[in-house]
């Protein structure tokens, strides 16, 4: 659902200067600690990097406690939650707590790399197709447009169906490579925008390179905007690979919230009525892509003043 | 000339933002007599906008705080969004700046006109003789209303927009920089325009913003000059120009090479220095730091008093 | 208004030639050699299905033949409408298997995309109106589109289907039934459709709500509402233009959101044993049927390609500016 929150909606970089003369007359502190202030005050942005920051740490620090692994029966079957077995255990006796921290850490992994991925090539096709413009940018719009339309999770699971070495790496890359198109159609507009400006016909002026122009003149202004965007690709993966792992296309031998929502189906724990088998890894993915997204509405009002009000 | 038509009298009004109050105009009061167009100028940020926008419609970050405003002898409710509907449009109304953005683009300017009409209580038939008349006078055929936005060239589009908003007579229209964005020629035309709409009737007193002294010299029958918030002049075009007796307006008249040729924007800018803060307005008057003649008497605030007949101005060294 | 049409349709061939071509390459080039080691394997327990499945890949994948030559085939085959034929359920034909799962996905997909289109729409443009509401639907409708399709349906087969035994949790209809027009087998097809139809719509409906909610936000700040409201045109006026506009970019939205609800319905399938496509890639993979799976395929592209040309008519017929371009263009 990530190409959602972009299209049309206010663009920060835009909003730059928006309330009239409002920076020089109101004598504002600095850009950079004006940021720092209305981020710290805004709701949306705290709530959502807390839960994503608790969630990131259970992923980090905990595994190395519990030791073992993930997959190993080490306790009685199908209990419900205890004192010993927070999260229960599954229909063969592996701890769901284990598995659900393990699974975290290869969630941030895939929304890291899958996301990154997408980023980076959206990045790369936006910005030359919005800066070179003539036949490039033809033609790195068509690549996008065929890439945006073929269902990207229907070419992953034909992909994945044949691919022997299923690792978490290739599924992040497969992923990046099928989810950046919207990423670079939203970067090409506001390349566009930029290009025009006076700094960068300055910068043009002065025979700086193409590259040079693009990653010292028009990234960093843009570069909330680029923060934004890689966010919400982010979950795009994170939701995109749970979806692989639920049909059973994830690592084969691996620990996932997408292959553990597998397992309880498979197994029938809806029948069994075993809740905490299936509850966790959904709920652990909903609340890290749901709060990185309430944050990527935090973060748009922190950027762009024209949001902050009323 | 005749009659006061509008009186402001001690007119405060602040922008709420998340670091204080913005004092936007502080104790802003002078009058306007029937058929009066009075030309508002000053550099960006002195509150030009703010004062039209209070006559009309505040947006939601701005507060009443005091004072008020009277139109034809009876006061305009202006901090009371629903008690203020009637008087808009049909008594006081509005040629924005962004007129060639100000038309609803998936509706055709025919229906969107009549859609407002009625929503206003206006009949669309009975004044459809008269849009047409106006629209043929400003040089455009009935068939713009046919025509989608996009269909139409900006100054077309102002054009339209000049109609509609003076379609009802109101009793005060206030155009904000409406020629910004024009080049030379057709910004004296569309002033000239407006000049005829007053002739004809269809306004009674206008508020023509700019900050281009030289075009509003050319229409307007007085000029006000606002500085940080304030007004610090205000008088006959004649006497403004030829006599300004505030050293702000002084100083922007001066830095005209010849008034009524070119346009005065980057000469108003031209002025060393850079007006204070409005968050924490300085006491005293809001010139002083930029101010030659400033004296200690300064850091009291002078009042803005008659230093001529019909000539105002606020400055200790005026009168 | 052709040129417009035209390159539309271009883009369109253009990616269902990509499509088939991934399609085509994807067994063939995959690290590994997939089809070798398949056939090398053949782990099909039917001798004739397997049989099938060699004669069919040494004409496509064929292995002594030169590349182009394997990749003309492949069309050749396709533009007849031969797909394979199926090995799970041998002997028939891929086109017949997917033919008869296709109305369940598009009774799911079909009413879900436009429901929770127009509901998500009034109901962001409604959401808009109150801080109170706003502040409440906006972290709400936001976790619904983080919400894994798989996990709502999950959720819901549980708690509505097992716990509470309201509805049925898998098949699109009673065992004991006969497909009919009794009442018995209607009903019980509605029952069965209802909990993946509302996982599908309910997620989809959080993503419709915020976008209309953002949009119309950013349309009732736009000059022409300000105008309006500087006239003193009531607010409803100003909201029906602001929510007509900004139905638009949603509608371009909905192309864009295409392919992501396609994937949410298939694996609502999976959790509901729903007899659409998306069980039938699940059979697919589980019984290595590879026909099925690419046939599978091309038809979802397919499917996709077409309901982005209706948007793309859809769009023209209610976006004055495109139609007044393309007026333009022509004349
Ligand atoms: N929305 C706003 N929020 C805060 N301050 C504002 C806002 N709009 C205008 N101001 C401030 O109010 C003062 C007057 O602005 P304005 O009336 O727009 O001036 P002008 O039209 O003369 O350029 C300026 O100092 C400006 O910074
Ligand atoms: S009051 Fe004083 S500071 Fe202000 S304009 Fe007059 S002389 Fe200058
Ligand atoms: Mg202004």
């Amino acid at each position: 659902m990530s190409a959602q929150q972009v299209p049309g909606g206010p663009v920060p970089g835009e909003g730059v200067g928006a309330g009239p003369g409002e920076a020089a007359a109101v004598g504002a502190p600095r850009r950079g600690n004006e940021t720092v202030y209305f981020a710290l005050r805004n709701p949306k942005l705290l709530a959502g990097a807390v839960v994503v920051a608790v969630l990131l740490v259970a992923a980090l620090a905990v595994p190395p406690f519990l030791g073992g692994s993930p997959n190993a029966y080490v306790g009685p079957q199908a209990q419900p939650p205890s004192a010993e077995f927070w999260f229960g255990t599954t229909n063969f006796g592996q701890d769901v707590f284990a598995q659900f921290v393990h699974g975290l850490r290869s969630t941030f992994l895939v929304g890291l790399l899958g996301g990154g991925i997408a980023a980076l090539v959206g990045m790369v096709v936006g910005f030359v197709a919005g800066y070179r413009g003539g036949l490039v940018d033809e033609v790195l719009n068509m690549i996008t447009n065929i890439v945006l339309v073929l269902p990207a999770m229907v070419v992953l699971i034909i992909a994945a169906a044949y691919l022997e070495a299923r690792g978490i790496l290739v599924q992040s890359l497969f992923i990046g490579l099928t989810s950046w198109p919207w990423a670079a159609r939203a970067i090409r507009a506001q390349t566009l925008s930029l290009a025009t400006r006076d700094f960068v016909d300055l910068a043009r002026l002065s025979g700086r390179r193409a590259h040079a122009i693009i990653f010292r003149e028009i990234a960093p202004n843009m570069s909330s905007y680029l923060f934004m965007t890689f966010i919400l690709l982010f979950g795009g993966a994170i939701l995109i690979a749970a979806g692989l792992d639920f049909i059973g296309l994830g690592p084969p031998q691996g620990v996932s919230l997408g292959l553990m929502m597998h397992s309880a189906v498979s197994w029938s724990a809806l029948q069994l009525g075993m809740w905490w088998w299936f509850v966790p890894p959904g709920l652990g993915i909903t609340a890290i892509v749901g709060s990185l997204y309430i944050m990527n509405v935090g973060l748009d009002e922190v950027f762009n003043p024209r949001l902050r009000e009323t | 000339m005749s009659g006061v038509s509008l009186e402001v009298s001690d007119l405060t009004v602040h922008y709420r933002t998340l670091r204080g109050d913005v004092h936007a105009l502080e104790g802003v009061g002078f009058t306007m007599a029937d058929g009066e167009i009075m030309g508002l100028v000053g550099e960006s940020g002195s509150g030009k906008s703010t004062l039209g926008k209070s006559l009309i419609r505040m947006d939601s970050r701005m507060r009443h705080v005091r004072g008020t405003v009277r139109l034809d002898g009876e006061e305009l409710p202006i901090g009371d969004q629903a008690a203020m509907t009637p008087f808009r449009y049909h008594r006081v109304s509005l040629i924005p700046q962004y007129s060639m953005s100000a038309l609803n683009p998936t509706r055709r300017i025919g229906r969107m006109i009549d859609e407002l009409l009625e929503s206003r209580g206006v009949r669309p038939a009975s004044v459809r003789a008269e849009l047409l008349r106006r629209l043929d006078l400003v040089g455009l055929s009935g068939q713009v209303l046919r025509r989608y936005p996009i269909e139409l060239s900006g100054g077309m589009k102002q054009r339209v927009v000049m109609v509609l908003s003076t379609l009802l007579d109101p009793s005060l229209l206030i155009a904000d920089e409406v020629t910004s964005a024009l080049d030379v020629s057709t910004q004296r035309a569309v002033a000239q325009t407006l000049v005829e709409f007053r002739d004809r009737g269809y306004l009674a007193g206008m508020i023509f913003v700019s900050h281009d002294i030289s075009l509003v010299n050319q229409i307007a029958d007085t000029i006000m000059v606002m500085y940080a918030g304030k007004p610090v002049e205000k008088g006959t075009a004649e006497a403004v120009v030829n006599g300004p007796r505030h050293p702000y307006t002084r100083m922007l008249i001066s830095s005209l090479p010849e008034v009524g040729v070119t346009h005065a924007e980057r000469r108003l800018e031209g002025i060393p220095g850079s007006p204070p803060g409005l968050l924490d307005p300085p006491r005293g008057c809001r010139f002083r730091e930029r101010c030659p003649l400033a004296f200690d008497k300064c850091d009291q605030e002078p009042p803005f008093v008659e230093v001529d007949r019909g000539h105002w101005a606020a400055c200790w060294k005026a009168g | 208004m052709w040129r417009y049409f035209g390159r539309k349709l271009f883009v369109y061939a253009l990616t269902f030639f990509v499509a088939v071509t991934i399609n085509w390459m994807i067994p063939r080039f995959m690290p590994g050699d997939p089809v070798r080691s398949m056939l090398a394997r053949a782990s099909v327990g039917n001798a004739e299905a397997l049989e099938a499945m060699r004669a069919y890949y040494s004409s496509l994948f064929g292995l002594d033949l030169p590349v182009w030559q394997q990749y003309l085939n492949f069309w050749g085959s396709l533009l007849r409408g031969d797909l394979g034929t199926s090995v799970w359920l041998f002997p028939t034909p891929v086109s017949e298997v997917i033919l008869g799962a296709v109305p369940y996905t598009l009774g799911l997909l079909v009413p879900a995309i436009l429901l929770s289109w127009i509901a998500g729409n009034k109901f962001g443009a409604f959401a808009a109106r109150g801080r109170w509401l706003d502040n409440t639907v906006l972290p709400v409708g936001y976790l619904l589109t983080a919400t894994p399709y798989m996990w709502l349906g999950i959720l819901l087969a549980w708690s509505l289907g097992i716990v509470a035994g309201i509805f049925p949790t898998a098949g699109a209809y009673g065992f004991a039934l006969q497909p009919s027009l009794s009442w018995a087998f209607v009903s019980s097809l509605v029952l069965h459709w209802f909990l993946p139809f509302l996982s599908l719509f309910l997620v989809a409906f959080g993503g419709w709500a915020i976008g209309m909610r953002n949009m119309i936000i950013y349309e009732l700040e736009a000059d022409y509402s300000s105008y309006l409201e500087a006239l003193g045109a009531p607010r409803r006026l100003v909201r029906r233009y602001a929510f007509r506009n900004a139905l638009l970019p949603q509608l371009t939205g909905l192309a864009l959101q295409l392919g992501t609800i396609v994937a949410g319905a298939l694996l609502t399938e999976i959790v509901f044993s729903y007899p659409g496509l998306g069980n039938l890639i699940l059979e697919a993979l589980n019984n290595r049927d590879f026909f099925l799976l690419q046939g599978a395929f091309l038809f979802i592209v397919l499917g996709v390609l077409i309901a982005n040309f209706v948007i793309d008519v859809v769009y023209v017929l209610v976006d004055p500016r495109v139609r007044v371009q393309m007026q333009g263009g022509a004349a």
